[in-house]
C-alpha cells in the first residue's frame, strides 16, 4: 500500500501545482497550495508506517505552519481586496515592470 | 457473501475508495468556477485523506485533519469568501491557451518524475533495516494513538513544539495588523 499512497501523493501534488499555475483567483491559488501541503503530509504518513512515528510528528508541524500561513495569507488577501476591489491576481501588477 | 463484505471493508479496497474520492475532488477543486464549490471540494479531499490516514494507523492525525483542517482552516477560507462576497463571482479565471498547456506539461512532468522515484520504493536499502509496521503497531497498542505522538513531541521535539507556539502567536499578531483598517 506504500507505493500506491506515494503515487496518490504525487498526483495530488501535481494537481495542486497545475491549479496554482492556471487559476487566477487568489483564494483558489491559496487552496491549491494547501492541497500541495496535504499531498506531502500523505507521503509523510505513508512513510511513518514503516520508518517510525516521527513522520506523524512532522505532519503535525506542517499542519500548524499551514494554519499560520492561512491566517496571514487571508489577511493579506483581505487588505489587497480593500485596495483593488478584486482578488484576481492579473490586476495586482504594482511590482511588474 | 461474507467474503464480499470482508473485501468491501479491507484496507486495500478502502484505500482505493478514499484515494479515488481524493483525486476526483482535487480535480474538481481546480476546475470549478465558483470559489465556494472549489472550497467544498477541498473539504471532500481533506476528509478522504483523513480516511487514508486511518488506514495507515495515524488515528490522531486523521482526527486533527478533520477538526483543524476541514473544520477550522477551511471555515476561515469560507468566511473570507463570504466577507469579500466572492460567491457569485463567476468570472472565468482559468488561464487559457498556451499557458494552460505549459502548466499541464509542468504538472504532468512533475507527477511523472515523482512517480518514477517511488517505483519499487519497498526494495530500497532503507526499508531493509526499517522497523516495519509491527513496531508501530506495538507502540500504538502500548501508548495509544495520542500517547504515541505526545511522548516524542514533549521530549525529543519539545523545542520545535515551543517554536510552533511562537509561530502561531506571530501569525495572530501579523494577521491582526494586516487586516486592521487603519494601521
Amino acid at each position: 500500500m506504500l507505493t500506491e499512497a506515494l503515487v496518490l501523493s504525487a498526483f495530488l501534488f501535481a494537481v495542486g501545482t497545475f491549479g496554482f499555475l492556471v487559476r487566477r483567483n487568489a483564494i483558489i491559488m491559496f487552496l491549491c497550495i494547501e492541497l500541495q501541503l496535504n499531498a506531502v503530509n500523505l507521503s509523510f504518513v505513508a512513510f511513518s508506517r514503516y520508518l517510525g512515528i516521527e513522520g506523524q510528528l512532522y505532519v503535525f508541524f506542517v499542519m500548524t505552519v499551514a494554519a499560520a500561513e492561512a491566517a496571514v495569507g487571508l489577511a493579506i488577501i483581505i487588505s489587497i481586496f480593500r485596495h483593488f476591489e478584486t482578488v484576481n491576481v492579473n490586476n495586482f501588477n504594482l511590482l511588474k515592470w | 457473501m461474507a467474503n464480499f463484505f470482508d473485501f468491501l471493508l479491507s484496507a486495500d479496497f478502502l484505500f482505493y475508495v478514499f484515494g479515488g474520492v481524493a483525486i476526483g475532488s482535487a480535480i474538481a477543486l481546480v476546475t470549478r468556477k465558483s470559489p465556494v464549490a472549489s472550497l467544498l471540494f477541498m473539504v471532500a479531499t481533506l476528509a478522504s485523506l483523513a480516511g487514508v490516514y486511518v488506514l495507515f494507523e495515524a488515528h490522531f492525525l486523521a482526527a486533527i485533519q478533520i477538526i483543524v483542517y476541514a473544520g477550522a482552516i477551511m471555515v476561515l477560507f469560507l468566511f473570507v469568501i463570504m466577507l469579500l462576497n466572492l460567491g457569485h463571482d463567476y468570472q472565468k479565471d482559468l488561464k487559457g491557451g498556451a499557458w494552460a498547456i505549459v502548466a499541464f506539461v509542468v504538472a504532468g512532468g512533475l507527477a511523472g518524475v515523482l512517480a518514477q522515484q517511488f517505483k519499487g520504493t519497498e526494495a530500497l536499502p532503507i526499508y531493509q533495516n526499517a522497523q516495519g509496521p509491527e513496531v508501530i503497531d506495538a507502540l500504538l497498542a502500548s501508548q495509544g494513538a495520542v500517547g504515541a505522538i505526545a511522548h516524542p513531541l514533549f521530549s525529543d521535539y519539545v523545542v520545535a513544539f515551543e517554536l510552533t507556539g511562537i509561530l502561531l502567536l506571530v501569525a495572530i499578531v501579523g494577521a491582526l495588523a494586516l487586516a486592521k483598517r487603519r494601521v
